[in-house]
């Protein structure tokens, strides 16, 4: 299987959200929760000790009626590639906890393996990584309906979005029980994409040119991944994550808020 | 009753009164053990830490006393490397509180860990890159240095020194003490370094992120260099509280003189290192991320500029100015005052590079994050402190720590008499 793998081009996964489109409904949230057995409290109101592998944050462009607009924004892990696979949580886990998978652009976590010293945390600026500080607690007759494809976690490790690797994994299995090598686009898609009513995401393979993330985007991949479309931008480009999240939005404000410029700075535009 | 393991020609309090103090310290390190074992039994659930502050108290304890620490392997490379023969009087107490520190400092790691029974996969599956492995190997083996360089001065105690082996063993160990000093300094180097690296590498948060040479960022060396400086002021602290304590003097003022001197040089020159290492950050680094200087110091409730005067300025420059200069020496008041501020300002830097870094936000659309530590976080920091001084209390009791306090206590006699 890896000798194949290293014949076969590789993928790089990665997600576009339109945020003109999202309604900030929070049915990604509930998809991706249910899908990878994400624990929960009886109170959830704190939510700075709760996890939410994809979290929706709302933003206003802090003008007064008329002007006010405002836009949410779905926050999955980033997975970030950084420089050649140096993404801000891969380099510093001490026990390699934590991994960046080259043949699909996913920053993986290893349950088993993570010890809890919580360093990825503090290394991850989109606060995308959780810490499990509870045991997980299902109501009564709730761990029936787990799914058996994601393993859940422990108290004491962290754990974060794996943009559904586990279905990427059946995929495959599914593709070489037919004998094909390669994916079609509509074989691996995350939860949350399929779940959003508004279609805002959209995902696939970033290093395929037919794929429609690869359209909406036109990432210049010798350049980090960097949006070629001006309606089109990651969080915290600046600091040179290179994530493989990108969002679109047709108003001015929206991206701005994407990353931080000093005072009076021009946004540069990266086309 | 416990005459028969005092030194010899040096004077104790009663065991009664020793006993007493030993319970009450004894009390507070309980305490301490108690909220330990909450942490370890019920999970981080305990703390008050979260998703934002994912590092908090407990990594600055452990930096701080690690920092602190730094006086033995500084001084251990003065005495035994360099040849500065005077601080032989004062060796055995740097040892000591390093030992102390170092044990605290993986106690406190030990709880900090969400899994502490996968503690040893830091070792198994080693990752090179992060700052965390070099960290956790070297403080390991320089726990271990520390331990053989405070073995001696176990054995030294008068009724284990009668036993023809360990009397024999104590003297060889001191005669290749040369070697474990070197190694000290060496693994000292590294891990005190890597501690200093580990925020710096995170390019994901501006306001740690530092450029650096190689694979290592100026913090590196910046925190090297500051725990060569303030270690030995925490030692000249301690040694001061000590003789505070026990009403006598136990180490010669020229002893004294003489590291602060050379802890005034490095801190000052640390001090300017410093200075530029923020100024070029300020203004070069940071802004490159999109980050006004101000924006770390504003809008929020705890950290504005006054943190970063306090630490410069005011536990930087001014204690350097003292301690360099004579006068400034011989004044009790300013040494003291001098050492004070320097550890202050090692403490104060490390929780600048842990817990501010923490609270700055980087996402345009979050706002600061503050953190006020749980009481089963406080008892577990002070516990360190409280075992700390136990282990003081009996060395200093049964162990000869100070060679010199017996001619002290001799001349102090005879001046009295005279």
């Amino acid at each position: 299987m890896k000798e194949e793998h290293k014949h076969g081009k590789a993928s790089k996964f990665g997600m576009v959200i339109d945020l003109d489109k999202c309604t900030g409904c929070g049915s990604c949230m509930v998809a991706c929760m249910s899908e990878n057995n994400v624990p929960f409290k009886k109170d959830e109101t704190n939510k700075l000790d709760s996890i939410t592998w994809l979290r929706i944050y709302k933003l206003t462009n802090g003008k007064k009626f008329p002007e006010t607009d405002i836009c949410y924004i779905p926050r999955p892990c980033m997975q970030c590639e950084g420089d050649h696979g140096h993404s801000p949580c891969v380099s510093v886990c001490p026990a390699t906890a934590t991994d960046y998978n080259h043949e699909t652009g996913i920053v993986s976590q290893i349950y088993t393996r993570c010890f809890g010293c919580r360093y990825c945390m503090a290394a991850c600026p989109y606060h995308a990584r959780y810490f499990n500080w509870w045991d997980p607690v299902w109501p009564d007759g709730m761990e029936k309906y787990l799914s058996p494809n994601v393993s859940p976690r422990m108290r004491g490790v962290v754990e974060k979005c794996s943009f559904c690797f586990h279905r990427y994994q059946l995929a495959k299995n599914k593709a070489y029980a037919q004998g094909r090598r390669e994916l079609k686009e509509d074989e691996y898609q995350t939860a949350c994409t399929q779940a959003c009513p508004a279609g805002a995401i959209t995902f696939g393979d970033l290093n395929n040119s037919h794929h429609a993330v690869y359209k909406l985007v036109k990432p210049d991949n010798k350049h980090g991944g960097r949006p070629r479309n001006p309606n089109a931008f990651r969080l915290l480009e600046r600091l040179g994550t290179n994530p493989k999240v990108y969002y679109l939005s047709s108003r001015e404000w929206v991206r701005r808020a994407g990353d931080n410029y000093i005072k009076d700075e021009v946004k540069k535009e990266h086309h | 009753m416990d005459s028969a393991l005092i030194p010899e020609g040096v004077k104790r309090c009663s065991f009664g009164k020793f006993i007493l103090w030993i319970i009450i310290v004894g009390a507070v390190l309980l305490w301490g053990v108690v909220a330990m074992l909450l942490c370890w039994f019920k999970g981080l659930n305990q703390t008050n830490m979260n998703d934002a502050y994912g590092f908090a108290m407990w990594i600055w304890a452990d930096l701080a006393v690690i920092a602190l620490g730094g006086g033995a392997f500084f001084t251990g490379l003065l005495r035994y490397v360099i040849g500065k023969d005077e601080l032989k009087n004062i060796i055995n107490y740097a040892v000591l509180i390093g030992f102390i520190c170092y044990s605290s400092a993986l106690l406190i790691l030990a709880i900090d860990i969400g899994q502490p029974l996968r503690g040893w996969f830091i070792f198994w599956h080693a990752n090179v890159h992060s700052m965390l492995t070099e960290v956790a190997f070297c403080l390991s083996c320089y726990f271990a240095v520390l331990t053989i360089e405070y073995i001696p001065l176990i054995l030294e105690n008068r009724q284990i020194d009668k036993v023809p082996f360990f009397h024999n063993l104590s003297h060889n160990m001191h005669g290749i003490m040369v070697i474990f000093a070197a190694t000290g300094a060496f693994l000292s180097f590294f891990h005190q370094g890597s501690l200093g690296g580990t925020p710096a590498v995170l390019y994901g948060r501006p306001f740690a992120f530092r450029e650096g040479v190689l694979i290592w960022p100026w913090t590196f060396f910046l925190f090297t260099w500051s725990a060569a400086a303030c270690g030995p002021c925490f030692t000249i602290l301690v040694t001061w509280i000590t003789e505070k304590i026990t009403r006598k003097k136990l180490v010669r003022q020229n002893v004294i003189m003489l590291l602060a001197k050379i802890a005034g040089w490095m801190l000052a020159t640390y001090t300017v290192a410093k200075i530029i290492d923020t100024w070029y950050w300020a203004t070069v680094t940071a802004p490159a991320s999109g980050f006004n200087f101000m924006d770390f110091y504003s809008n929020n409730p705890l950290y504005g500029p006054w943190i970063l005067v306090l630490e410069i300025v005011v536990c930087g420059v001014i204690p350097s100015l003292i301690l360099i200069t004579k006068t400034g020496r011989k004044s009790s008041f300013l040494l003291i005052s001098a050492v004070l501020l320097a550890v202050l300002g090692a403490c104060v830097n490390r929780w600048v590079m842990v817990l501010q870094v923490m609270a700055v936000p980087v996402l345009t659309f979050e706002s600061w994050f503050m953190y006020f530590p749980s009481w089963q976080e406080i008892a577990t920091t002070i516990l360190p402190v409280a075992y700390g001084i136990i282990l003081i209390m009996i060395s200093y009791r049964y162990l000869p720590i100070f060679p010199q306090e017996q001619e002290l206590e001799e001349e102090k006699n005879a001046s009295i008499f005279v």
